[in-house]
């Protein structure tokens, strides 16, 4: 039996082969026709209306919860209003060029806390990942301070930075860097082993590796980090706000501190209900949106 | 790796002098750990791959074939002996460890990014491998969309951009269903004629070393050595169901439960 038969005493071997490479093109093509069909993603409008009116139906039933203790007079209206009285005031609220002012200065601040928490727990996160020696040295104190509350830095920050925007943001960062250089430790921690063995035998090595594959790889959990964080400098910016009150600048922590000051129960939840808004739209909107892009992109979609 | 350059399929009883080896293995030793925790995974392993051969390395668990492939890829040192490769080698794994973060065309495309490979040039490349195995129509996808089957042909792609003039496969089709694997076995075999890359394949399917293979090297367990080499005398294109290769792979399995019962013994 000949090894290879180039001399061509087989009938016609030529056609024989290209005829069975012709029929295997055909059974691959079938095959993957088979396996991979493509998931029918329902319209916009569709979606939307599907993510939507769960959410507005669970803020009816709080309205009503609400309004139910109201009229169960557990507190006298002025102050527990309810909640026509309270959309009356954030109505006027919204009319008032004061909030866009304060909200401007709080979104801000809160840009500025946050873009400087990225960068800080970037460094350190990379730092932390990429060193045994740094890791065992900070490693615990990242978690430890992440568990710290914001509040009970601010008479240190007062001291520091006495009232000003400094104050305000050192606490905001010292809340919200943790959660991003863990989400980014985390990450790069949990890079698949087979991952880094394909991206060597590809020739990505140091920071290659790095920017090529551990980086990319660890987005997901970078993303909740990033997510996390801005939770923690939202919440710290808060506190901060109601803290260290700056004269002449208006904010949303400051205008909670004047309804309360001045007894003003509706305008005291219509503030709150401006700082839970804010919260959720870019929580959702804007980390919501990445991380369901990336999870969609990873195949990670529960759907 | 020149396209052009005729495929040498060598029995390997005798392979032909003409040419140094593609990959030679002198003496290999690998130990793990130290002391008397130590494991030795190769005990002074030889074999030489000539250019253009395909060969396939067959052996139960624990006889050291992975460990064997991360030598000649570069990834581990032997603890004794020499590796030397001639050119630069390619390995591909038994899962397909594509990047889920890049489409599939991206994905080949990082191959040859991180040789220098320039954009443009890229593109089309890339355009052509995908066309080698078949996938033309799905380089805008993501990898989670594509079968286990598919994924592997692009993780074959991406191995082929590298343009390695040794391409290392670990247990590549262990994971896909009997009829994918079949088709796998055709899809490689053209692609390794047109190409005439050298192959070396690692393998617990013994079939499946007899239907691919120039030459099966059957390896002991722990230590892992070379049992017996099989030159593989059958015609191409061959068929998994064809008798000479059941044949051929019967005996070798004979072989192998040899090896495996011995162990039992102790």
């Amino acid at each position: 039996m000949a090894v290879t038969d180039l001399s061509g005493t087989s009938p016609d071997p030529a056609v024989t082969e290209s005829r069975a490479a012709a029929e295997m093109v055909a059974e691959l093509a079938g095959l993957d026709a088979l396996e991979t069909f493509p998931e029918p993603r329902p319209p916009l409008w569709l979606r939307a209306w599907s993510a939507t009116w769960p959410k507005l139906m669970a803020l009816a039933i709080a309205v009503l919860l609400w309004q139910c203790v109201v009229w169960s007079g557990w507190r006298p209206e002025f102050v527990l209003p309810g909640p026509a009285t309270v959309f009356e005031t954030l109505r006027e609220l919204v009319g008032n060029p004061t909030l866009w002012d304060a909200l401007g200065t709080t979104l801000l601040r809160g840009a500025w806390g946050f873009l400087l928490s990225v960068i800080i727990g970037v460094g350190i996160g990379l730092l932390v990942a990429g060193f045994p020696v740094v890791r065992t040295a900070v490693g615990s104190l990242i978690t430890g301070l992440q568990t710290m509350p914001s509040i009970a830095w601010f008479p240190l920050a007062i001291l520091l930075f006495k009232l000003s925007e400094a104050a305000i943001l050192f606490v905001v960062v010292l809340g919200a860097a943790p959660s991003v250089a863990n989400g980014l430790i985390h990450g790069i921690d949990h890079v698949p082993p087979v991952w880094k063995r394909a991206g060597r035998v590809l020739g990505a090595r140091g920071l290659n590796a790095y920017w090529f594959v551990i980086l990319p790889a660890a987005g997901p959990s970078f993303v909740a980090g990033l997510k996390q964080g801005w939770a923690f400098a939202w919440r710290s910016l808060m506190a901060g706000e109601l803290i260290v009150v700056i004269a002449n600048k208006q904010s949303i922590g400051g205008l909670l501190q004047t309804n309360r000051d001045l007894l003003d129960s509706a305008g005291l939840l219509a503030i709150m209900i401006v700082i839970l808004v804010v919260g959720i739209i870019i929580d959702s909107l804007l980390f919501g949106t990445i991380e369901r892009r990336l999870r969609r992109r990873w195949g990670l979609m529960a759907t | 790796m020149t396209l052009t350059e005729t495929p040498i399929r060598a029995g390997g009883a005798a392979p032909p002098a003409v040419s140094p080896a593609r990959v030679a293995l002198s003496e290999v030793t690998k130990t793990f750990g130290h002391g008397a925790s130590s494991v030795v995974a190769l005990d002074r392993i030889s074999l030489a791959v000539q250019p253009g051969e395909f060969v396939c390395l067959v052996g139960a668990s624990g006889c050291g074939k992975t460990t064997l492939l991360n030598l000649v890829a570069g990834l581990e040192q032997p603890s004794n002996g020499t590796v030397t490769v001639d050119g630069r080698a390619a390995l591909m794994f038994q899962e397909a460890a594509l990047f889920p973060w890049l489409t599939v065309s991206r994905n080949v495309e990082l191959a040859l990014r991180l040789r220098g490979v320039k954009r443009a040039e890229r593109r089309t490349r890339a355009a052509e491998l995908l066309d080698l195995v078949q996938l033309s129509d799905f380089g805008d996808r993501q990898p989670h969309e594509l079968s286990g089957g598919m994924r592997q042909r692009v993780a074959l792609a991406r191995a082929l951009a590298q343009e390695a003039d040794v391409l290392l496969m670990d247990e590549p089709f262990g994971a896909l269903d009997a009829m994918t694997r079949d088709i796998m076995h055709d899809e490689l075999e053209r692609i390794w004629k047109q190409t005439g890359s050298t192959i070396l394949f690692v393998t617990h399917n013994v079939r499946e070393a007899a239907r691919l293979a120039d030459r099966v090297i059957l390896l002991t367990s722990r230590p892992g050595r070379v049992a017996e080499t099989f030159p593989v005398d059958i015609a191409r294109p061959r068929r998994i169901e064809d008798a000479d290769v059941t044949a051929l792979s019967a005996a070798v399995t004979a072989r192998l439960r040899e090896e495996v019962a011995r162990h039992g013994r102790h």
